[in-house]
């Protein structure tokens, strides 16, 4: 038996350990500190800079009914009808419901949501039946957004932050969550946290495709994590692609998906390789008079063209705003269209290739409306919760989900967290051994885990892209098994501080779990629904799939179960005014 | 034998751990390899060295403001730092922040650090 490795090791005790600091996290530090409860925001990298919420470009979904009449119901019920059958009733609610309190409170806190006079301006954006999505121009939404909820987590007593921390273990006793093990990466040394609760809020998973709109941390870990600890995942195979995400010319300095809030306010043209338009081939309106093709719709029609022959030179469509006024143009995006024209880039003479980039998970971790799973002490919040969206998720909906089950999930937990005894440090150092010798180890000091990131995001961009078959996520399950084989089992890298060999392995474990979990739940649905579609199974098949598929994981093997979707007791009736 | 394809990029980096020493490294991206800096060292990290340490995040959005560098002596962000066939540019960590490895620094402010002094 080696040394003791629980020696010396770093213990800290707090009452809420919330891990990653994007929009959900913050806002859960927020709830919990303001319900009395010590936190501990843990993220990654820097407090309230990654993630995919500082990214946002532009909508935020609320009925708050400042252009015109609205209520959170008719909201619920654009979202249910974009989740294709498959939204949690209850999650939804709380997200349509909950969501106008918060984002009327990020307007407290001063985010500076876009005016127009007296009230705040709202967009109606693709899905909606009528103006409902806030912004922050100009395509300012995400850092204002993150700015906001910074300055309310500094302000939050008993809130501790601290970056460049990555969760690698979850300790559990007596089947609940105690606390967690964490690599601090600016030391190299491991950190035992003792917590009464822990929030999982660690984002999506679109990092696992080669193409794709998130930022470096958004690889699905917390999934892994929670797996590991007893949860259960729910819609894995449901991720969207984004149809009009950039292709070409390279842009130094912009984000793939700034051409989404060009189309809500301008109306851009898709035209193929010809240069026709061709959105409304494949049975939808055409989006002419504005942007009004759902998002799996646009992405399906631009890779048919491209698999036609008429695709765009890079591979995609063309996106044309020369129909556009110059005026118009500065006026919609002032600072955007001198960057753009800085870039080469006039859009007045100009055409901009896009294709379908991986771009949001609607799947994840399962939880009930209090945000917590089926392991006593664990939640999780933002993104990284499945079943609100279903099948594909409404456009605007993602940074209320992230403030609405933030904040619910920071209370629920600071009130778990009261009602619990805690773990005696050395008790969790123990509980946490196996994961302690790992982080000590330097057996396998160097190895190309970039390359073998790189590998399986092409893995995942091949075979379990926006379009699947049977014989391709086979294929990328055979391919996703070899892979694992090379990494083998020992973590690579070495203890020293921001190892980014060490921290690539981390990575690149937790995105193998995660991308073999998509896999497998995307071969099993045999149907095409919403954001997943089966080029074997073209039709939509509520006989069998209107379910929702439940993933648990233990010793290595893999659990798939088919669960009604959960329904509201009584059906949410729409107020008068209708449209 | 082609005598259009455009040179590559040559970054120098500096190199080491905390305040240990520094060595420069020289790497070559090949044309058409990478468009901004960032691009470049994800490049780097992904072709020929693993090891490679630099901070960043949204990738190349230029909104999360992590992956700040100083190249050839201004401090700049990878990510918008375009590169031209055929230069040199020389990359060293900020200057003013504590190095942690390479091109990484601690640049959060202490409130936002779990310090191993504070432990229980």
């Amino acid at each position: 038996m080696p040394n003791d490795v629980t020696t010396d090791v770093a213990c800290i005790d707090t009452d809420v350990l919330v891990i990653g600091a994007g929009g959900a996290g913050m806002c859960a530090a927020i709830a919990a500190g303001r319900a009395g409860a010590r936190v501990v925001l843990a993220d990654r990298s820097l407090i309230g800079r990654g993630g995919a919420t500082i990214m946002a470009q532009m909508t935020v979904a609320a009925a708050l009914g400042e252009q015109g009449e609205d209520d959170w119901r008719f909201h619920y019920a654009d979202t249910l009808a974009a989740g294709r059958g498959l939204c949690s009733e209850p999650l939804a609610r709380v997200l349509c419901e909950d969501g106008v309190a918060a984002i009327r409170d990020l307007d407290a806190w001063g985010a500076g949501w876009a005016r127009d006079g007296e009230h705040l301006a709202q967009v109606q954006a693709p899905g909606h039946d009528r103006p409902r999505c806030v912004y922050v121009d100009f395509l300012d939404t995400g850092p204002a957004v993150a700015r906001t909820l910074r300055t309310q987590v500094a302000r939050t007593p008993g809130v501790q932050r601290m970056g460049d921390l990555v969760i690698t273990d979850l300790l559990r006793e007596g089947g609940q969550v105690v606390g967690a093990l964490a690599l601090h990466l600016a030391t190299g040394r491991p950190l035992v946290i003792g917590a009464g609760a822990t929030i999982v809020a660690t984002g999506g998973l679109t990092r696992l495709y080669r193409r794709n709109s998130a930022s470096a941390n958004m690889g699905g870990d917390g999934y892994a994590l929670a797996l590991k600890a007893g949860a259960e995942l729910i819609d894995m195979e449901f991720v969207q692609f984004f149809p009009i995400g950039h292709l070409a010319p390279r842009l130094v300095g912009f984000d793939p998906i700034m051409w989404d809030p060009f189309r809500y306010k301008l109306g851009g043209r898709l035209l193929n390789g010809l240069g026709e338009p061709f959105v409304e081939r494949y049975g939808h309106a055409s989006d002419v008079k504005g942007y009004t093709v759902t998002r799996d719709a646009a992405t399906y029609a631009i890779l048919k063209e491209v698999e036609a022959g008429r695709g765009s030179p890079a591979g995609g469509a063309w996106l044309s705003f020369t129909h556009v006024p110059a005026e118009t143009l500065q006026a919609a995006f002032g600072p955007i269209i001198a960057k753009l024209a800085a870039a080469g880039i006039d859009l007045t003479r100009d055409r901009i290739e896009v294709s379908p980039i991986a771009h949001y998970h609607m799947g994840g971790i399962r939880v009930d409306t209090d945000m917590a799973t089926r392991v006593p002490g664990l939640y999780a919040a933002g993104e990284a919760v499945g079943g609100a969206n279903g099948a594909n998720r409404l456009s605007g909906n993602a940074i209320t989900e992230a403030v609405a089950f933030g904040l619910r999930a920071g209370a629920r937990a600071a009130a778990h967290a009261a009602s619990v005894p805690r773990v005696p440090p050395p008790r969790l150092c123990a509980l946490a051994a196996s994961g302690l010798a790992e982080l000590q180890s330097s057996e396998r000091p160097v190895q190309p885990v970039a390359a073998q990131i790189a590998r399986l995001q092409d893995i995942m961009q091949q075979g379990v892209g926006p379009f699947r078959t049977d014989a391709g996520l086979r294929q990328a399950l055979t391919e996703l098994a070899t892979l694992r084989a090379e990494v083998g089992e020992t973590l690579a890298g070495t203890p020293a501080p921001h190892d980014a060999v060490r921290a690539g392995a981390l990575d690149l474990r937790a995105m193998l779990q995660v991308a073999e979990c998509v896999t497998q739940a995307a071969l099993a649905r045999t149907e095409s629904r919403g954001a997943h579609q089966r080029e074997d199974y073209p039709g939509l098949d509520d006989a069998h799939w209107r379910i929702n598929q439940v993933a648990t994981w233990a010793d290595g093997v893999w659990s798939f179960t088919h669960a009604a979707v959960p329904r509201l007791p009584a059906p949410v009736t729409e107020p008068q005014g209708a449209l | 034998m082609s005598d259009t394809t455009p040179p590559g990029v040559r970054l120098q980096v500096v190199r080491g751990q905390g305040d240990g020493p520094s060595h420069t490294q020289v790497f070559e991206l090949p044309p058409g390899s990478a468009a901004s800096l960032l691009d470049g060292l994800c490049w780097l990290r992904e072709h020929v060295d693993p090891t490679l340490a630099f901070r960043y995040a949204c990738i190349n959005a230029n909104a999360c403001k992590e992956c700040m560098v100083r190249v050839d002596g201004e401090t700049v962000y990878a990510c918008v730092v375009r590169l031209t066939p055929g230069t040199t540019l020389s990359v060293e960590p900020l200057p003013n922040k504590p190095r942690l490895r390479d091109l990484v620094t601690e640049i959060a402010p202490s409130k936002e650090q779990w310090r191993p002094d504070d432990a229980c």
